[in-house]
């Protein structure tokens, strides 16, 4: 790790105000992504500022019908919480999946999903329940917010307050983890509401992305053999020595079936 | 008195301080004054060092100096050597290419180091390790080892990159076994390149005294004995005398901590340049690129048999991947430590090998848990298997048919060894209860009905530990002796201090050989300390790997007690006015044969010690024994492995449902720590099975170089295992033991693939099995 300056600023202001003064600066929610990268010199910035002293980013709740995630609260959090429970199951389950113990305790839903990691679990949650992103300027739709590989719709300094979860009738997520990071190497997150249901996969290609071929062919049809047709085009997925375009492509469809399955 | 005795499953004295995080690893050590060290490593594979600028980085704050290759050249240091003179198969020696400390001039492998920065702190050592400004002159690098034989020299020194063309066994019989045979099984496999990975990485202290112009290397070793003997006479950091390499508690070694590196080598000379302690600790990082990796062959196999199965001939030919260098037992490992092995537990009457070690612009290769052994059990216990679908034989049936029988020994294999004991068969029908092997039938019926495909495999797996005799392995080209020392000092109140040339990375060397004193002398184990790993302390050992600590070590430490109880005796016969002849020595008293007179091991320590009612005249006075050991021959642990598998046809998911293994290790010391060891074995051969898989690209440039990438096996991995013990003791060693610490590793890999190909129906599965490429078999056989 390279030398850097320490912030921890106790309000939203004073955090952005920090941010604007440093030549290179970074927030850290959890940190479990950016500290290890800073570890292995990948990462330097010139300023970590540290928003666990700011009020109100934390915690869980129901409002009108939707669910909201405070932005620093932790994965653990979610996958224990009761109000989670009650309103949309899926994302305790989506949450206790995400690495380990101690990356449960530390790491938090807005750091993952300002992060957008291809790979990362939330981003197929958020977009396949229609979530809203809450900054500190304003709402932005979970359609216009993953907009590439560690890319989102985000301004530089901007921090999320919360995500809103509209609360859906029924949702599942299902993972094929890699063996060796436990990240998704496929992830297939399904909700219905009235009829409509939404596909979001992640791991599978550059960024999460709504698979719109299972969407109508599920919406017509909510049962495993809709999917049967079904084949992604694996120029569109990742290969890596991991697993191969052409096998994620594959993984894609019989995770989406089971989460189907799982639903019926 | 605590349980004490040979076989009981007494807890380990040395968990309480692991536990409590009281341990004291090298890292935990920190002395007065001193600099930190870090290593500036190649990035690219193989290339030629044009230029090097150390001004910017020597300048940088808090800089003490930067060292170099071109430096340590200048100062003559000596190739870091290979400890085994392989010979080929025309009479020649192999073809050793120079190992520097440091490269100078050119660079062989990703993550070779270059230099070392020595600062006042790590960050600043690390910092100006970035500003040692190198220009590179980039060669093609030669990576895949099957063509490295036809790709440009590495080396001038080593044409065709090929170290040596080894070969043991009767060619001409062989083949002619094979072309009269009534049937042919024919094979190719690789056994995947692994990386160790001990939980503590490697780190050093050096510390030179000006003064005393002693220097003292505190290290993560296997063996400081033998790494003292490296450094001085090959490396010429120090003369013996004036040189103690301390290895406190290690964490974790499987091999990987045995070799002398580059790192720990350019501290001791750096320490000793500046005059200062120097400090080292691996980053994870470091260990991906810079610790010696395992395994790595690529193998063509054929095993003739007759009309009933019977093995008629085995014939292997193997390209073995060494690196970029020879690493310190990396010569052995591909050919003494492989090739005498593949008789394995059958009575095959001709067998040939052949093995080509070549150099590639990779990291070094070396011993890894196994070493050379688990090679060997892979392809005969996968050929087997083939074998027997291919005669439509059951897999038990057909090893039955070619078991060596417990009245063949001592059984002479046609590939160098000779067996002492064994009972084969009593293992596998132990093994075949345990697994209830017949009730798969119905197991795989049942998972069928949830969709999944159930598969079981064997492996009957033969190892040996405890590499020797020293005489033979010599006449074999080992640099060194293959003996261990150990030291029993009485203390005048009877306890008992330990000293012994074998070294713990974890195994539990305080227990096992606690136990195995105090049982001698019928005390507690509480009263006896084992110490260990520090050669300003120790006599000259050998340190642990192979599985010898128990079997040798603990051979020479049963010497030094019976010396210990043979003086007692004389003492004993003169203090109750006996003859020697008459005192038998049980349960901790000396006694007068028939005779209610006696005086206890804590009376005669006593009077040892304070000699006023003692043979002076006749006999010094002290209880203090020492005991060279040097085995007659290894020891062959041996058993039955068998892993049950589901596989889900959607995914190519591999579930392990039950995993057995039935070991015979001889006579046991402490059941529980012996468990453990196969425990800890068989999760790292499932992991060579299905998880792990070190990667180089092209370039060389290590693809696996972090936990994200690279997979170690973790506990919900694996299902709990069943392990059981059979017993034939060993007939050489005064214990009766065979070693167990890599039993595990060995035996598993072949059960967990022939369990896959089972499942599958099908002859072929490469390691690791990861998920895509059991889906992408199934794809071909047309099964999903």
């Amino acid at each position: 790790m390279y030398e850097f300056t320490y912030h921890k600023p106790q309000t939203i202001k004073d955090a952005i105000s920090l941010f604007a003064k440093a030549d290179d600066g970074i927030y850290l929610a959890g940190g479990h992504t950016l500290i290890p990268a800073m570890k292995v010199r990948l990462r330097a910035p010139t300023d970590v500022i540290d928003l666990s002293a700011l009020d109100g980013l934390s915690g869980i709740h129901e409002e009108s019908g939707a669910l909201v995630i405070g932005a620093l609260t932790t994965h653990d959090a979610v996958a224990t919480s009761e109000v989670v429970a009650r309103a949309i199951p899926a994302l305790n389950k989506l949450a206790a999946g995400i690495g380990d113990a101690q990356v449960r305790n530390r790491g938090t839903i807005g750091g993952s999903v300002a992060n957008n990691d291809p790979a990362a679990d939330y981003p197929a949650g958020l977009m396949a329940l229609d979530a809203t992103i809450r900054t500190d300027r304003r709402e932005i739709s979970v359609d216009d917010f993953f907009t590439a590989m560690f890319e989102t719709a985000l301004e530089e300094d901007e921090l999320i307050r919360s995500v809103s979860f509209p609360i859906v009738e029924s949702a599942t997520y299902i993972k094929f983890p890699s063996p060796a990071s436990r990240y998704a190497t496929v992830g297939v997150f399904i909700s219905r509401q009235g009829g409509q249901v939404r596909v979001a996969i992640t791991g599978a290609a550059a960024c999460v992305f709504r698979c719109t071929e299972m969407e109508t062919a599920l919406s017509n049809n909510f049962a495993e053999d809709a999917l049967d047709s079904i084949q992604l085009n694996a120029d569109d997925m990742n290969g890596d020595m991991h697993a191969s375009a052409e096998y994620r492509a594959h993984l894609c469809v019989v995770m989406a079936k089971r989460a189907v399955a799982s639903l019926l | 008195m605590v349980q004490q005795s040979i076989g009981e499953r007494v807890l380990r004295k040395e968990d309480l301080r692991f536990i409590t995080g009281k341990g004291s690893y090298t890292d935990d050590i920190n002395l007065p004054g001193q600099a930190y060290a870090c290593f500036v490593r190649s990035p690219v594979a193989h290339a030629i060092i044009k230029g090097m600028d150390i001004s910017t980085a020597t300048a940088a704050d808090g800089v003490i100096a930067v060292l170099t290759g071109e430096q340590v050249a200048e100062d003559g240091l000596g190739s870091l050597p290979c400890g085994w003179m392989v010979h080929s198969k025309d009479g020649s020696e192999m073809k050793q290419p120079f190992h520097p400390v440091m490269a100078a001039d050119k660079i062989n492998y990703v993550g070779e180091p270059v230099a070392i920065v020595v600062a006042e702190t790590f960050l600043a050592a690390k910092n100006a390790s970035e500003l040692v400004e190198i220009d590179y002159e980039e060669i093609d690098a030669v990576v895949d080892i099957s063509s490295a034989q036809s790709a440009a020299d590495i080396y001038p020194e080593v044409p065709g990159n090929t170290v040596y063309n080894w070969e043991l066994g009767e060619k001409a019989d062989t083949e002619k076994a094979i072309r009269e045979a009534a049937h042919v099984t024919r094979i190719s496999l690789t056994n995947n390149r692994l990386i160790p990975n001990a939980i503590e990485p490697r780190a050093a202290i050096a510390d030179y005294n000006t003064g005393t112009q002693d220097l003292t290397l505190y290290t993560t070793s296997q063996n400081p004995g033998l790494a003292r003997l490296i450094l001085t006479a090959f490396v010429q950091i120090a003369p013996e005398h004036k040189l103690r390499i301390i290895a406190p508690d290690v964490g974790g070694g499987f091999g990987s901590k045995i070799f002398v590196y580059s790192e720990e080598t350019a501290l001791a000379w750096a320490s000793k340049k500046l005059g200062i302690p120097i400090k080292w600790t691996a980053e994870r990082s470091e260990s991906f690129v810079a610790d010696a990796h395992g395994r790595d062959h690529v193998t063509e196999v054929e095993l003739a048999m007759d009309e009933e199965g019977h093995f008629l001939g085995l014939h292997v030919k193997t390209i073995a991947n060494m690196g970029a260098y020879l690493s310190t037992f990396s010569a052995a490992v591909p050919t003494y430590l492989y090739g005498t092995l593949l008789a394995g537990q059958y009575k095959t009457p001709n067998i040939y090998v052949e093995v080509d070690a070549v150099v590639t612009n990779t990291a070094p290769v070396d011993a890894y848990r196994g070493a050379g052994r688990p090679e060997a059990a892979y392809l005969l216990e996968r050929i087997v298997e083939v074998a027997a679908r291919e005669m439509n034989l059951d897999p038990v049936e057909i090893r039955r048919r070619n078991f060596i029988a417990p009245s063949d020994f001592p059984y002479q294999t046609p590939v160098a060894l000779e067996y002492d004991s064994g009972d084969y068969e009593a293992s596998l029908n132990k093994a075949l209860e345990m697994a209830d092997y017949d009730g798969f039938s119905e197991r795989k019926k049942e998972a069928a009905s949830r969709g999944k495909k159930r598969g079981i495999g064997f492996s009957c797996y033969i190892e040996a530990c405890g590499l020797a005799p020293s005489q033979l392995a010599g006449s074999l080209g080992a640099g060194v002796g293959l003996w261990e020392s150990g030291e029993v000092r009485v203390n005048a109140t009877g306890t008992v201090t330990v000293l012994t040339g074998s070294q713990s990375t974890g195994q539990g060397h305080e227990t096992t050989f606690a136990q195995l004193v105090a049982s001698k002398f019928g005390i507690s184990i509480d009263d006896v300390e084992v110490i260990h790993g520090d050669t300003g302390k120790l006599d000259f050992g050998m340190g642990t790997y192979g599985s010898r600590s128990l079997v040798v070590g603990g051979s020479a430490l049963s010497k030094a007690a019976d010396k210990v109880i043979a003086k007692g005796k004389k003492i004993a016969a003169h203090m109750l006015d006996s003859d020697v002849e008459d005192i038998d020595f049980e349960d901790g008293e000396f006694r007068v044969r028939k005779s209610n007179q006696s005086k206890t091991f804590q009376e005669i320590a006593f009077a040892a010690y304070v000699p006023h009612d003692y043979p002076l005249e006749e006999l010094e006075p002290g209880l203090s024994e020492k005991a060279f050991y040097d085995p007659a021959n290894f020891t062959y642990p041996a058993g039955t492995h068998i892993c049950e598998v589901e596989i889900d046809p959607d995914t190519g998911v591999v579930d392990i449902i039950k995993f057995t293994a039935v070991d015979d290790f001889g006579i046991i010391i402490n059941p529980m720590i012996v468990e453990g060891q196969v425990h800890g074995g068989i999760a790292q051969g499932i992991g060579q099975a299905l998880l792990e898989q070190c990667i180089y690209d092209e370039t060389g440039q290590l693809l696996t170089g972090s936990y994200m990438d690279y997979c170690m096996p973790r506990a919900d991995d694996l299902p709990s295992f069943e392990v059981g013990m059979t017993c034939t003791p060993c007939t050489h060693n005064p214990i009766g033991a065979k070693g167990c610490g890599e039993a595990g590793a060995i035996g598993s890999p072949p059960a967990v693939i022939n369990a896959i190909t089972d499942a599958l129906g099908i002859m072929e599965m490469d390691m690791p099995a990861t998920s895509e490429r059991v889906w992408r078999a199934m794809q071909q056989a047309g099964g999903a």
